[in-house]
């Protein structure tokens, strides 16, 4: 999205220098009760398939190499060959270099691809090598950015950095068509630690323009949480609630059963409503999820677990 | 996300790319949970229960029995024998046996030995006691399931620890006495638990108790009859005896009752005050409430929210220190209203069992005729009412989670105890403002104030003439924690050390 009349550039705001506070007990209590809803039958089948949707299935690695990556893109299109019910996921996340190489595996299909960018994970390089490293996975076609904020300009303090730093990382995600990369900022909560942190970046994030905000990189511990997520959506409700614009969420890391996604489906739900219930404003960012959805799916319809040799890995 | 009908097979990297299978799209914007309910057939509710008096089951002197129903369904759950004044008698008779013969000679290590085992026992019947509170009461089982029994077990437990150790509880004092026999009068929002937070502190204590359970929901309190027998308690050292408003001034106005408890309405408990005065009987009265959860400006809001709805949906807001006055600095109040309207509609109101019921059934008719009394007049003196709109069951007794704005202090709703899932909202300016709406009103038994400065928790919470204050929090319970009220919320504390005077002589 370019600057122009209908979008301006976000300016920061000094009413971004106040944060609305978080409560850790109340939060928690919240998150782990929506964790006791009764999810079975066709609730939960129909539960799965939507998360099979919203999995942004993910390589992060320094051993990725273009064969690993054209076989997750096979995965990603098709997660179960034998059976034609089954979704194709949302999207591929890959490293800058690796954009073509799933473009060219994704082509005809409704799978997009993301790419990290911004010197991921630690995001500890100068902005014009950030901004380089967007632009570049934009024009190899990277169709979504996985941006990170600088942890270290936030926790000193130096809000409007981290602010002008998402506004410029959006600018780069500018194609020459007028479209552009959809923008997703990674906050990674583990490195912020609190939740009045995590709503801090959250606000931050979204006035600067992010069209998803994304819990962690995965390459720290804690990464995704129920409460973190929890939080951050009440950040997303809250600008709906005040300016009708719906921002997606995409929790990352540690999401790895059924029976997780299915508790983030439910705060979902439960915090913003069924209109969130769709990849284009929520996804896992995962790799592991994926079998076991597959897996609990084939559960629900045999009433049997079959072996895990059964669900191919990559 | 678009779904492609493309089924371009393109070549890349020297690899066949599979062709495009086209996949269903599925809407999932009407996801939704689909019931679980509580299964009910591992166990049986007798179809007729007696009293319990004298470690057996016998049959009313009076001869009647009356229907207990469930309320979401309105089926008769079993009949239950209504108590007269002669078998009152009998009851505390056979109470006054058992202390002479078995219970004040016992040892206090012995007699917490009992109370341990009918916590246990307690827990090994959690399933069962919660599926039966939801059916006698119209309580949702997540509740039954993780408030009222495991709390029930959980006084059993915390008070069984002090029957060794009374002495140490009063320190400087004569040496801890208990006063004998012990009537008590439970009411219908909290059945089990309201037992468990009569009898054990007066067993561990060293008291017999002669037990009536509210004529809507006994069926719970002769479970844990049967629980009792079976820890095999001396017979006679627990009665209890059903039946309704007549059975229970019977049981007061007994010449041998050396002590009332007593936990329900504010019209009832002055009665029974009256029925006391003067005959040398100790009492403690546990009343109704019309707390104020008071909200400031710097909150965490939508915690808050949370707070808000736990204070007032909890248990259908049959809750005697429910939050039914929410006191929102100005401020923040259309943020909060706004919030508040949202998170209302997810609040799923329907079949107790399901374990997906956030808000279960009204207790009786008689409750829901009081409620929608109260709710109209609120509309008729001109306050703005908000309903979710969730569609209610055909039958049974529901009520949709509500609140009101434009409240004004001289309102009934502001006023009066609602006892249902009605909310009133207040504005306020300062937190002199706030303190003061917050104790302008008869009853005193809880508060809540939202902030996140520390201090003004303090500082508010010392003005506010209510026996428990929650802060940033509410409708938390622990048997460590004493309970009670300021004003026309009663008196005495029931719950931690403070429990323990209640029932001792010498302190």
């Amino acid at each position: 999205m370019s600057a122009t009349a209908d979008h301006p550039t976000p300016t920061f705001h000094s009413s971004l220098l106040r944060s609305v506070t978080v409560d850790q007990v109340a939060l928690e209590e919240r998150a782990a009760s929506l964790g006791k809803r009764s999810i079975k039958k066709a609730t939960k089948v129909a539960g799965i398939r939507l998360a099979i949707s919203m999995c942004d299935l993910t390589t992060l690695e320094g051993k990725d190499s273009h064969g690993k990556v054209i076989q997750m893109c096979a995965k990603a299109r098709r997660p179960d060959p034998t059976r034609s019910d089954v979704p194709s996921v949302a999207a591929v996340c890959v490293y800058p270099d690796l954009v073509e190489v799933a473009k060219g595996a994704l082509a005809g299909s409704t799978v997009k691809v993301a790419s990290v960018a911004t010197a991921f994970p630690a995001g500890r390089s100068p902005l014009s090598v950030k901004l380089t490293d967007t632009r570049r996975a934009v024009a190899w076609g990277a169709d979504e950015i996985d941006m990170v904020i600088d942890r270290g300009a936030f926790l000193s303090g130096k809000y409007r950095m981290v602010f002008d730093e998402i506004v410029a990382t959006k600018e780069a995600c500018q194609r020459s068509q007028g479209e552009a990369a959809h923008l997703k900022v990674i906050l990674e909560t583990g490195e912020l630690e609190t939740y009045d942190n995590v709503r801090r970046a959250s606000d931050l994030a979204i006035a600067a323009g992010a069209d998803f905000i994304k819990t962690s990189t995965g390459k720290v511990v804690p990464a995704a949480t129920v409460p973190v997520t929890l939080c951050m959506l009440e950040a997303i409700r809250d600008h709906w609630f005040e300016t009708g614009i719906k921002i997606g969420m995409k929790p990352a890391g540690g999401i790895r059963t059924s029976k997780q996604a299915l508790h983030y489906l439910v705060v979902v739900k439960e915090t913003l409503g069924a209109d969130w219930l769709t990849p284009d404003l929520f996804r896992f960012g995962a790799s592991a999820l994926l079998n076991d959805l597959l897996m609990q799916l084939s559960k629900e319809e045999t009433g049997r677990y079959r072996s895990g040799d059964e669900f191919t890995k990559d | 996300m678009a779904s492609s009908s493309s089924s371009n097979v393109k070549k890349m990297n020297g690899r066949q790319a599979s062709p495009v299978v086209q996949t269903p799209v599925p809407d999932f914007t009407t996801w939704d949970y689909a019931p679980a309910p509580e299964a009910t057939d591992h166990f049986k509710i007798a179809p007729r229960w007696e009293l319990f008096i004298g470690g057996k089951w016998v049959a009313p002197k009076s001869g009647l029995y009356f229907d207990t129903i469930n309320p979401a369904t309105e089926q008769k759950l079993a009949e239950v024998a209504e108590a007269n004044e002669a078998d009152v008698d009998a009851a505390v008779r056979a109470a006054e046996k058992a202390y002479e013969k078995y219970w004040r000679k016992m040892p206090p290590k012995e007699r917490g030995k009992y109370v341990y085992r009918i916590s246990r026992i307690i827990q090994e019947r959690a399933r069962e006691l919660a599926v039966l509170e939801s059916m006698d009461g119209g309580k949702p089982i997540k509740e039954s399931r993780d408030v009222d029994v495991p709390l029930a077990a959980a006084h059993f437990f915390y008070y069984a620890g002090w029957a060794d150790k009374l002495d140490y509880a009063f320190p400087g004092g004569r040496k801890a006495q208990p006063i004998g026999i012990c009537g008590q009068v439970i009411p219908w929002n909290f059945p089990l638990l309201m037992a468990a937070w009569k009898l054990a502190p007066a067993l561990a204590t060293g008291n017999v108790c002669v037990l009536k359970p509210a004529e809507t929901t006994p069926l719970t309190a002769l479970r844990l009859a049967q629980i009792i027998e079976e820890a095999d308690l001396p017979p006679g050292v627990v009665n209890i005896i059903t039946g309704a408003g007549k059975t229970g001034a019977a049981l007061v106005s007994h010449p041998k009752v050396g002590k009332v408890a007593f936990t329900g309405s504010t019209e009832v408990g002055k009665r029974i005050q009256k029925a006391c005065a003067g005959t040398g009987k100790r009492l403690t009265l546990e009343l109704g409430g019309k707390a104020a959860n008071i909200v400031f400006a710097d909150a965490p809001i939508d915690q808050a929210i949370e707070g808000i709805v736990n204070g007032i949906y909890f248990n259908q807001g049959h809750v005697c220190c429910a939050g039914s006055r929410l006191l929102v600095e100005e401020a923040v109040h259309d943020l909060v209203v706004r919030k508040l309207t949202h998170r209302i509609r997810t609040l799923r109101v329907g079949d107790p069992l399901d374990k997906n019921t956030d808000v279960g059934a009204i207790n009786s008719k008689e409750q829901l005729q009081k409620i929608r009394m109260l709710v109209d007049s609120g509309v008729e003196e001109g306050a703005t009412l908000t309903q979710s709109p969730c569609a209610l069951p055909g039958r049974g007794f529901f009520f949709a989670p509500s609140f009101f704005t434009n409240v004004a202090q001289s309102h009934r709703i502001a006023n009066e105890e609602i006892f249902g899932p009605v909310l009133a909202i207040q504005t306020f300016r300062t937190p002199d403002e706030a303190v003061e709406k917050a104790n302008n009103t008869m009853y005193g038994l809880s508060a809540g104030v939202w902030t996140d400065k520390g201090s003004k928790i303090f500082k508010v919470s010392q003005r506010l003439r209510a026996g428990v204050v929650w802060a940033n929090t509410y409708n938390k319970f622990d048997p460590t924690s004493p309970f009670g009220g300021y004003k026309e919320s009663g008196f005495g504390r029931e719950g931690g050390r403070h429990g323990l005077g209640a029932y001792l002589e010498a302190v």
